[in-house]
């Protein structure tokens, strides 16, 4: 136990928090920052910086002098335009005066939105291997996380027969985000929309985090939970600029919802927030206008690299899916007889290529790496070049 | 431009390979089109994009601005593929606008430009006039940003 001139911090340390383990992330981060020699396939976010315009809208919003706060719900164009954005994207609308929140970045909504309505002892549905930040951000808002294990034999999606089986009288929220990060699964209409009847059946509330639905590749066509009957009074659709518009530094997103909902996260926000910064939220406005025409150049770029990757890790013998969205592969990695963590472990330390162990993400993503794949396509070459010759050896 | 041509603009040394498996298709359909595209003349030639300041003792660069009478029958083509002809023209374009051609010239020191200017371009007799502009830096050559510091602040780990 450490000490610090006589007081036991660790002591003082809250027992909620205390029960949260490190993120499996972090011990492996610490591996590998400082040194210069590692081509990273561990990031997750976009390789190129936001598009000049968008930056450029910024720039101009300092020189204006815009440097306030700016209302407590976002700025209201902002939010006018992002209802606009919204409508189109997810077809479905929102009044910007009352149901729609800028906050800091998905996380911060998510995290206002369950503390919104969790009770102690509530219990909160969530697909694994999935974000971070899920499970940690349920049991900080004192609810009860269940996990969803999702298999890469249905292609990593989400069952409605597995939600089902977990759901209890305590149960309250249901959390999905398609596509997925880490493994950048999309989920098929026909079980989404039983997933959907689930929620109305079992009066769920339901957290849709919708951060990569731009990243979606082979035509298809997103579509969200919200759409479906009976959701949208009983749906806090989250989303942001991070992803598509390659914005995750300017931590900026935004919630959409009924407004009792808007209102009760809103009274968090204010309080630890305040209001998301107005130079972001320039910025935003900049990035809506562009919309498509920032987005589809990076789109297409990740697909194709996605079309490397993938076949790249198949010929090499690691049981890797083509997956629908986002920009990451999930391979397994048992074929070479290692783990995940034991895996990229190794990787790292024989051929200085960092991928993420999925145990980082969920038990059930144990034999899998996260590799992103936003990464510079001659780094892509050189990575794939590595991890073949690495398997070839472990291969038995 | 398809698709194809775009990713070899990006970086021509992709290898057909690595090109097929971006776009989706086989390797000897990649291969069949390039060859096609060399042989039909929509690809002309590979290049390296150099960052001459770094690159050592360079020499210096020029826009010639040229006012040229047009030729009946010719228009302009004549004579723009004429001074297209000199080794030290880098780039040659008709342009809209106040002038006529757009003449980029390489040559070793200032003196060198000053000397095609001036006995090989102005000695054209359907040169009207010449305006010379010497490059002092590069920032941006054929889509690549120069000398734009570290790019590498990501962190290598993130969530």
């Amino acid at each position: 136990m450490s000490k610090e001139r006589g007081i036991d911090l660790e002591s003082k340390l809250s027992d909620q928090l205390r029960g949260i383990p490190r993120s499996g992330i972090r011990d492996f981060f610490e591996l590998v920052i400082g040194r210069t020699d590692v081509i990273s396939l561990g990031v997750g976010e976009p390789d190129k910086p936001t598009p000049w315009p968008i930056r450029e809208a910024a720039i101009r919003s300092l020189e204006k002098g815009q440097t306030s706060y700016t209302s407590n719900l976002g700025l209201e164009s902002l939010r006018i335009a992002i209802s606009g954005y919204v409508e189109k994207q997810f077809r479905t609308s929102y009044d910007p005066k009352k149901e729609i929140l800028v906050t800091v970045g998905v996380s911060e909504a998510l995290d206002i939105a369950f503390r919104a309505v969790l009770n102690p002892g509530d219990e909160v549905l969530y697909h694994q291997p999935c974000y971070v930040s899920y499970g940690p951000s349920i049991t900080m808002a004192y609810g009860v996380p269940v996990a969803v294990p999702t298999m890469l034999k249905d292609n990593f999606a989400l069952l409605a027969s597995e939600v089902e089986k977990r759901i209890t009288p305590k149960t309250k929220v249901l959390a999905i985000n398609f596509p997925t990060n880490p493994t950048g699964a999309v989920e098929p209409r026909e079980e989404l929309e039983k997933i959907a009847a689930l929620c109305v059946k079992h009066d769920l509330i339901c957290f849709t985090d919708e951060i990569y639905s731009e990243l979606l590749y082979d035509n298809a066509q997103h579509t969200s939970i919200v759409e479906f009957p009976g959701m949208r009074e009983r749906t806090v659709l989250l989303h942001g600029f991070s992803k598509a518009f390659a914005m995750t530094g300017w931590r900026l997103g935004y919630a959409c919802a009924p407004p009792v909902l808007i209102e009760a996260m809103m009274k968090i926000h204010q309080y630890c927030m305040l209001c998301a910064p107005i130079l972001s939220q320039m910025a935003a406005l900049e990035a809506l206008k562009m919309g498509h025409e920032a987005i589809e150049p990076m789109r297409q770029s990740y697909e194709e690299r996605r079309n490397f990757v993938v076949k790249r890790l198949n010929e090499m013998g690691l049981n890797c899916f083509n997956p629908g969205g986002a920009f990451y592969v999930f391979p397994d990695v048992s074929s070479t007889g290692l783990s995940g963590r034991d895996f990229a472990f190794k990787l790292l330390e024989e051929q200085c290529i960092a991928v993420v162990p999925g145990s980082a993400f969920g038990p059930s993503g144990d034999n899998c790496v996260r590799c992103c794949y936003a990464t510079a396509p001659d780094l892509l070459v050189k990575a794939m070049d590595g991890m073949e010759a690495f398997v070839r050896k472990y291969k038995k | 431009m398809e698709r194809l041509l775009e990713l070899l603009c990006e970086n021509a040394r992709q290898s057909p390979a690595e090109l097929a498996a971006r776009l989706g298709t086989s390797e000897a359909e990649v291969s069949a089109r390039i060859v096609e595209l060399e042989k039909s003349g929509v690809i002309l030639g590979y290049n390296t994009i150099v960052d001459r300041e770094k690159a050592g003792p360079r020499g210096v660069t020029a826009l010639i601005e040229v006012r040229i009478t047009p030729e009946t029958g010719g228009g302009f083509d004549r004579m723009a593929r004429r001074i297209a002809q000199y080794e030290q023209v880098r780039g040659c374009y008709l342009m809209s606008g106040a002038y006529d051609l757009a003449v980029v010239v390489e040559a070793e020191t200032l003196y060198d430009v000053a000397r095609f200017v001036a006995e090989k371009l102005s000695t054209l007799g359907v040169v009207l006039s010449t305006a010379t502009h010497f490059q002092l830096r590069v920032y941006k050559h054929d889509g690549v940003l120069h000398d734009t510091g570290t790019q590498e602040d990501r962190l290598p780990i993130s969530p």
